[in-house]
């Protein structure tokens, strides 16, 4: 029992952070329509100067403050994150208002590698690490309950946190601020927002960057646990069977399904992996998104379409 | 009329100007002993793919700022395969019309892909330390040369050094080792050899494989936290290896109970853990971080003082660069060697260098001449043995560097050598490949 307990609880914690990384997905997908595909990239990149701009940061005050070294970092990464929000809305988007959702998500698929390779070219391909103080030794608890106790990790027991945090803020921010009703209003449909007055552009690069800082947050904890490195780029897939499953358009349907997905696959990797020679977590998450969309096609919590015939 | 004479004699003037160009080029790289070099320094896997092109590259320089093999300089060209087997099939197509030497794909899925293709267009492969591990047997594998040990190797002296730091063999009876593996051809490579010696000692084994890259582990180290194995082998690769050891400091098995393949034992796999990683072994596939040895010290002399060095220079002697630079030795010694049958000076084809590779005996004296003395112990191949040899060593991260802990161990052939027959034999009959006879390997 006390083993399942462990797998359950490691299996919701992933899942948070699986749901940190569906939230850029969703933000984008609900102020403006578009499926990112770049979202992995925009981790990757975003940690990517996290770490070098900390590193730089710390050997330029003399490796005295880390925290200073990391502030610094956090806002240089920060600027360079709403930089490339900007120059995709230049480049990109703002060349195809209107167009089909295939072609906007083709056209991030290409942001996706220019990304990869621009963030590799600048920053360098070897692993670096971010080191923001998270515990990184166990914790073990109701020793006297189960034998061998329960482990929670330190690392992931913050990373949540901060995960649950970022959503409610997100969630705020949509429901009650003017700038996300408008955010939810171009994303029904951009030019009845255009004909009211919505500056289309400006919106967008303001979502871009609002992924752009869910990026950065996702990629100092993912950077911190597994070192900021290109694998970073793939944690991306493990989240899209959380917006498989959550559905597109709701930040609640981000949390829910990053839960299920998470404490899926842990479940069935340790109880069904074994029967099976094992390795079977990543495709487990997709086939069980894939059952839930048997039953809603538009995911937990998706916007259920109906059109007139 | 008048232009068209123009047109004419311009046009037979280029023609002839071409066809010079393409004379005198002809003749540059019929003078050069082509080397392609796939690599990949870019995707999953390239803080571990790059170290180890450098060194490769840098190696071929250095025999180049010597002189060349026997006054024939190398040429070399990159190609770049990101560790997908699609791009190195790829890359190797491009690459083997241009008179390529000898490839190595530093990638057993990629080995797995040209093995069959290396016969028809009569180019080796070198696979140093990962590949097919019965392709030893080069009757059959006429074009595979698993040089310096195979993952059997590995997975044997593994067991070999778990047994002798429990007090022998034989008290691994009744113990659990967990293996820790890519879930890829490379990882699952060892498992035959450790299925045999869980078989000869009685210990349990049990099979724990990761998902590509290997950053999602948490369920792995759940069931080694609950199974409690006393020993971990870990044969990842990239960003796999640090997400191990980050996971078991997480869920606290003790570092100082695992053991590492050699592709889970550089700076890459360390680094970030830090001390985090303190205590985790790693066999050595014979070398280690060698900065100080006497090849590192002409390489930054000869190459990287004159602006010439591929990589960093601080990476030099660093794990994954020395492999990548001993991978392109040995490459160069089968030419050199070729060239004292076909001729000194010449440049040598694949067929020809297949022959100095199958024919290699770097004794220790030759090696330590080459700047490689307390780095390789020596290597000799045959046609029936195309490693050359099985020493591998220990070292053991201190939380800042690598350092060795054991002495010199060797495969056990009695266990190795008829899984290698037995396998290599399956797979000619397989194939329909008549090994080739005593008489054949002298030609």
């Amino acid at each position: 029992m006390g083993f399942f307990i462990e797998t359950l609880i490691g299996g919701l914690m992933a899942g948070m952070l699986y749901s940190l990384v569906a939230l850029g997905f969703v933000l984008i997908f609900k102020a403006s329509g578009v499926f990112n595909f770049a979202q992995g990239a925009m981790v990757l990149f975003a940690a990517l100067a996290m770490a070098r701009f900390s590193g730089w940061a710390n050997a330029a005050l003399g490796g005295d403050s880390l925290f200073l070294a990391n502030v610094i970092a956090f806002m240089g990464a920060g600027i360079v994150m709403w930089i490339v929000a900007w120059v995709i809305e230049r480049l990109v988007l703002r060349n195809l208002v209107n167009q089909e959702g295939a072609t906007l998500l083709m056209a991030t698929l290409g942001i996706t590698y220019v990304l990869e390779g621009i963030g590799q070219t600048l920053f360098g391909s070897e692993i670096y690490s971010i080191d923001v103080g998270m515990p990184k030794d166990p914790v073990i608890m109701f020793e006297s309950l189960f034998e061998g106790g329960i482990l929670i990790n330190k690392e992931d027991f913050i990373a949540a946190l901060i995960a649950a945090i970022l959503v409610a803020v997100l969630t705020l921010f949509f429901q009650k601020t003017p700038i996300g009703r408008a955010l939810r209003a171009v994303a029904d449909d951009h030019q009845a927002a255009l004909s009211i007055g919505i500056p289309l552009n400006r919106i967008w690069v303001i979502v871009w960057c609002v992924a752009g800082v869910v990026a950065l947050v996702a990629g100092i904890i993912w950077g911190s646990k597994l070192g900021v490195q290109f694998s970073l780029a793939t944690v991306a897939m493990r989240a899209l069977p959380v917006v498989i499953l959550g559905g597109l358009t709701s930040v609640p349907g981000a949390i829910v399904g990053g839960l299920i997905i998470g404490v899926g696959e842990k479940l069935s990797e340790v109880y069904l992996g074994p029967m099976v020679g094992g390795g079977i977590e990543i495709w487990f998450a997709y086939m069980l998104a894939l059952v839930f969309l048997l039953f809603r096609p538009q995911g937990l919590f998706g916007e259920k379409i109906i059109d007139r015939v | 009329m008048k232009f068209r004479s123009l047109a004419l004699a311009a046009s037979i003037a280029a023609i002839g100007l071409t066809s010079t160009i393409a004379t005198t080029s002809a003749y540059a790289q019929a003078k050069e002993q082509f080397f392609p070099v796939i690599v990949y320094r870019t995707g999953a896997y390239a803080a571990n793919g790059g170290p180890w092109a450098n060194g490769y590259v840098d190696f071929l320089k250095l025999v180049n700022a010597k002189g060349g093999i026997n006054g024939v300089k190398l040429s070399f060209e990159e190609c770049e395969t990101g560790y997908a087997t699609d791009r190195g099939v790829e890359c190797y197509e491009r690459l083997k019309g241009k008179g390529a030497t000898v490839f190595q794909p530093l990638s057993t899925g990629i080995t797995f892909a040209l093995t069959e293709k290396a016969p028809v267009d009569k180019i080796p492969l070198i696979t140093a330390g990962y590949g097919r591990s019965e392709s030893q047997n080069g009757a059959v594998f006429s074009w595979n040369f698993p040089l310096l040990g195979t993952y059997w190797v590995g997975a044997d002296v593994a067991i070999q050094h778990i047994g002798k730091l429990a007090g022998g063999l034989d008290k691994l009876k009744g113990k659990k080792i967990a293996l820790v593996y890519h879930d890829s051809p490379y990882g699952k490579e060892p498992i035959p050899a450790l299925q045999e010696r869980a078989k000869m000692h009685g210990f349990e084994l049990q099979l724990l494989p990761v998902a590509h890259p290997g950053v999602e582990q948490k369920a792995t180290w759940l069931q080694i936290r609950q199974s409690k194995p006393d020993n971990v082998l870990l044969w990842g690769w990239g960003v796999m290896n640090s997400t191990a050891l980050k996971e078991a400091q997480a869920t606290g098995y003790p570092r100082e109970k695992m053991i590492g393949i050699w592709w889970a034992g550089a700076e890459p796999d360390v680094k970030d853990v830090g001390a985090g990683a303190k205590g985790y072994s790693a066999l050595t596939l014979q070398h280690g971080a060698e900065p100080g040895s006497k090849v590192a010290k002409d390489v930054l002399e000869l190459v990287h003082a004159k602006g010439q060095g591929t990589g960093p220079k601080e990476e030099v002697g660093s794990v994954l660069y020395m492999r990548g630079l001993i991978s392109a030795m040995l490459g160069v010694e089968g030419v050199r060697k070729a060239q004292e049958r076909y001729g000194k000076g010449k440049v040598m084809t694949g067929e020809q260098t297949r022959w100095g590779l199958e024919n290699l005996n770097l004794d220790q004296k030759a090696l330590d001449g080459m700047g490689f003395a307390n780095v390789m112990r020596p290597v000799q191949t045959s046609c029936l043995d195309h490693m050359g040899s099985s020493w591998v060593r220990v070292h053991t991260w201190d939380g800042a560097k690598w350092n060795f802990t054991s002495d010199w161990y060797q495969s056990d052939e009695k266990v190795l050598r008829p899984m290698v027959m037995l396998a290599s034999g399956k797979y000619a009959e397989e194939k329909k490949i008549a090994p080739r006879t005593p008489e054949q390997c002298k030609q």
